[in-house]
């Protein structure tokens, strides 16, 4: 525990992403693949069910450090987290053995479940004389099911891929799915052969970043497949040994979400991966993204949605044909197999993915203009000849949105807003991140619903961090999505930028603040 | 009538006509310590530490009036016996007695228990009121011995070391970032500079006989001049402003009691935290308050109402007193975005 403890504060007292990287490569190559498993597991944002309910666990806690409960509320309001709070009014602990990290969780942690409530507070309180400082903290954050490190999924990646060789895309990909903490997972998450047999892992998704500037830089035309930008759910079908699975990109299983795709999947040949767009789609058209939500909202689905909001899967991409790994192949070879695979399925739930038809770059502009009409969020424009990579690279995809900007963006404060939403904080500052801190650029009043401006509201006063006078600054969790007119370079923003006429698009619900862009991204949008 | 009580200009003794740490201007003035919410500009007399006194004439001016006076000896004020007594929070600190007729009442200003070499220890006064402060007045707040925070704080400066980098450390510029010098002072670390507003008061501890690492003013360096492998000393205000430039590839860390609490240190943005105080901690507060016997105690700055309840809650007649003191704020103002942007 104590090593992973060191882990933890080393991510927790750095912003430079280097220095991140390099204290989880220290730690996957010097502990136990036993403890490795659990910290790769818990650093993707893994989470022990909760065992204890928290109001139990505040309890044994206040009797251990003999404080009254309204001081110990008092205490909680000062720290602002309930395991902290807990670990920092415990008495000191009794007691050093250096227990590894994997042996606190399946000897300590997860034998909780069958116990009583006795033989529970025993355990726990055990565990308290035996663990001191941020050992505590995070054994309490284990305990409580919130364990949060600082740290993307991408990091973890490149950190395993530094510490063992191992390319980052082969890491992406056998940590895809459903991973489990075990020590021969972890062994083979850092092996050299391949030899995954795991039916139901997706590759990792390979994403485009935005078009900045005119297109005529791409070069020639000709080089390019323009497609258009759905709005709905990119998900990954996959076929293999006589099985489905749909996962969605934020890897969740949602194959039994939607039948029609489920269904025809069936049809595939065996061995087949296709990477597309779940679309709600009626009569050989999209529907808006709403129709979708309504759908997504529900927790069974009758015969009434199915009819009213079938879906279809726009198909982008093949990546596994007879169960060979095709990713490396340029895209015109993967999309003639791709049509021809589809086409054998023979079910109206696939659609390949519509080419436009381009000669020369203002065929695409026009296309562009029209994207709106088609309910299309703009173009995606692939190079003919590029691979299928992992994660975001830049080069051989560019997404080509309508707005001429848009970037994803973390609320960092909010304040109340005037005359009829005096009451309510309807004025956000947004910021973009820059080299792992959070750095304000825009404020924004207007975009959200009435129904949703209500939401934040309840949220920024709870989840407020601190005020200064009028101004909240809160937890930087939600992302929006924002639009803007121009941007300038500004000396006067510590962003360096000035965006004109910024407003909410979108409240991207779906992201974490890690998903949020970048500064550089923003002055890359000038020109 | 009570001896002290709380007037418009400060914590006033009306039987002796004086006021403690008055936060504005007043004929007789008895001050605890030279922190800025404690001794303010403008009094016709000052009465001081003997300790402390170079320091309050540094905040001061010239052209202050100040009497001295050595610890535990009286002096009479209009028929008030008054002797000061440290307190053990900064060079010169004080804990103010008054007495009349048989009555005596502690102002403790800021104190705390463990000793540190750059002030006279803390010495417990008896009395019938106590009128402590309760900065970090939540039974969270639990201080580690200064030997385990020096320690990390030189490993933090040797891990900067090997990777080429300069370590700013942020404390108060007085009493903190001298207690920072003097924890360093037979520590084998690397060139110690400092920011003006440190400097100027390390001449006064040196003076003082404080011994304190020797330390090189950083605007006096030349251009260019490499701080890597550097610890330098500054003031929380210095971060984030053009000052810094200077020093290259740094780490940052923040040195007060408030780095206990992990939001706090994330919320200033510092690389680390080093929890070291000034202040009494919560433990130390409550045996303080025992040992001075009081009936009666009166919490002056910081969270106060959770420790009056508690003492209430013991039999013990406390108070909040909303002085104008605010001990060490976790926010000194902090930038806010609403009036950096514009759309």
């Amino acid at each position: 525990m104590r090593r992973f403890a060191q882990l933890f504060a080393a991510i927790d007292e750095t912003m430079r992403t280097n220095e991140k990287v390099d204290a989880m490569v220290d730690y996957f190559r010097s502990v136990d693949p036993a403890d490795a498993a659990w910290a790769v597991w818990f650093l993707s944002g893994g989470r022990p069910k909760r065992l204890i309910p928290v109001r139990r666990l505040a309890g044994w806690a206040m009797e251990e450090s003999d404080v009254p409960d309204w001081l110990f509320a008092e205490c909680y309001d000062a720290v602002g987290d309930l395991a902290e709070a807990m670990a920092l009014l415990l008495p000191d602990a009794e007691s050093s053995a250096d227990i590894p990290l994997h042996r606190w969780i399946t000897e300590r942690l997860l034998p909780l479940a069958n116990k009583s409530e006795e033989e529970q507070r025993a355990s726990v309180v055990q565990s308290w004389r035996e663990l001191g400082g941020t050992e505590r903290f995070l054994w309490n954050k284990l305990i409580t099911g919130g364990l949060r490190v600082g740290v993307s999924q991408q990091l973890v990646v490149r950190a395993l891929s530094r510490a063992t060789g191992v390319d980052e895309g082969v890491i992406a990909h056998r940590l895809s799915g459903t991973w489990l903490p075990r020590a021969e997972s972890f062994t083979a998450l850092m092996a050299e052969e391949t030899s995954d047999a795991d039916v139901s892992r997706p590759y990792p998704f390979f994403l485009a970043y935005a078009l900045e500037g005119e297109v005529d830089a791409l070069g020639d035309a000709t080089a390019w497949q323009a497609e258009w930008k759905w709005d709905g759910i990119r998900a990954q079908v996959i076929r293999r040994n006589g099985q489905t699975f749909i996962w969605s990109r934020g890897e969740e299983l949602v194959t039994d979400r939607f039948p029609e795709i489920a269904a025809a999947a069936d049809f595939l040949p065996d061995g087949t991966v296709i990477d597309g767009e779940i679309m709600p789609w009626k009569d050989g058209k999209p529907l808006a993204f709403a129709q979708l939500q309504r759908r997504i909202g529900r927790k069974s689905l009758g015969g009434a949605i199915l009819t009213e909001v079938p879906v279809v899967l726009i198909a982008y991409d093949l990546l596994e044909t007879a169960g060979r790994d095709i990713r490396e192949e340029p895209l015109a070879r993967r999309r003639e197999m791709l049509v021809a695979v589809v086409a054998e399925a023979r079910s109206t739930a696939f659609v390949p993915s519509p080419v436009v038809s381009m000669d020369a770059w203002d065929d695409a502009r026009a296309a562009h203009a029209g994207a709106r009409d088609r309910c299309a969020e703009g173009l995606m424009l692939k190079r003919r000849d590029s691979t299928y990579g992992v994660g975001r690279r830049k080069g051989g995809w560019w997404k080509w949105k309508v707005q001429p900007f848009v970037i994803d963006a973390v609320m960092i404060y909010a304040q109340a807003g005037h005359g009829r939403r005096a009451s309510l904080h309807t004025d956000y500052t947004f910021a973009v991140w820059d080299d792992g801190v959070l750095v304000p650029f825009a404020k924004a009043y207007s975009g959200l619903t009435d129904a949703e401006i209500q939401e934040l509201d309840r949220w920024i006063r709870a989840n407020t961090v601190e005020k200064y006078g009028p101004v909240r600054h809160v937890k930087p969790v939600h992302v929006f999505e924002l639009g803007f007119e121009g941007i300038q370079p500004s000396p006067r923003h510590k962003s360096g930028v000035a965006v004109r006429f910024p407003r909410i698009l979108r409240w991207r619900t779906d992201k974490s603040p890690e998903e949020a862009d970048t500064l550089a991204t923003l002055r890359g949008m000038m020109t | 009538m009570t001896l002290l009580r709380l007037a418009e200009r400060g914590l006033y003794c009306e039987a002796g006509d004086f006021y403690i740490d008055p936060w504005l201007p007043v004929e007789r003035a008895v001050i605890t310590h030279g922190h800025g919410d404690h001794a303010r500009w403008g009094s016709d007399r000052y009465l001081s530490s003997r300790e402390g006194e170079a320091v309050l004439r540094t905040r001061l001016g010239a052209s202050a009036t100040i009497r001295p006076v050595d610890w535990g000896d009286p002096v009479d004020v209009n028929g008030v016996r008054v002797s000061l007594h440290p307190a053990g929070h900064i060079l010169g600190s004080a804990q103010v007695r008054v007495e009349r007729h048989g009555e005596v009442w502690v102002a403790s200003g800021d104190y705390k228990l463990e000793p540190d070499p750059t002030c006279t220890p803390f010495e417990l006064v008896r009395c019938h009121t106590f009128i402590t402060e309760s900065t970090f007045g939540l039974p969270i707040y639990r201080w580690t011995p200064d030997r385990e925070v020096f320690a990390a704080i030189r490993a933090w400066w040797r891990q900067n070391l090997e990777h080429g980098r300069a370590s700013v450390i942020f404390g108060y510029a007085l009493g903190k970032a001298q207690r920072l010098l003097a924890g360093l002072a037979d520590a084998d670390i690397g060139p110690v500079y400092t920011h003006g507003a440190v400097e100027r008061l390390n001449r006064d501890y040196r003076r003082g006989g404080v011994r304190l690492a020797a330390t090189q003013y950083a605007s006096a360096m030349p251009r260019g001049h490499s701080f890597a492998g550097g610890l330098i000393v500054a003031p929380p205000s210095a971060a984030g402003s053009t000052w810094m430039r200077r020093f290259g590839t740094i780490s940052t860390a923040f040195a007060s009691g408030w780095m206990r609490v992990r939001g706090a240190r994330r919320r200033r943005a510092v690389d680390r935290g080093f929890v070291l105080s000034d202040h009494v901690d919560w433990p130390s507060i409550l045996t303080t308050i025992e040992g001075t016997g009081a009936e009666r105690v009166w919490a002056t700055h910081g969270t106060r109402e959770p420790l009056v309840r508690w003492l209430t809650e013991r039999g013990i007649e406390a108070k909040v007193v909303a002085s104008q003191w605010k001990g060490e704020e976790d926010t000194d103002p902090v930038e806010v975005a609403g009036e950096e942007i514009t759309a």
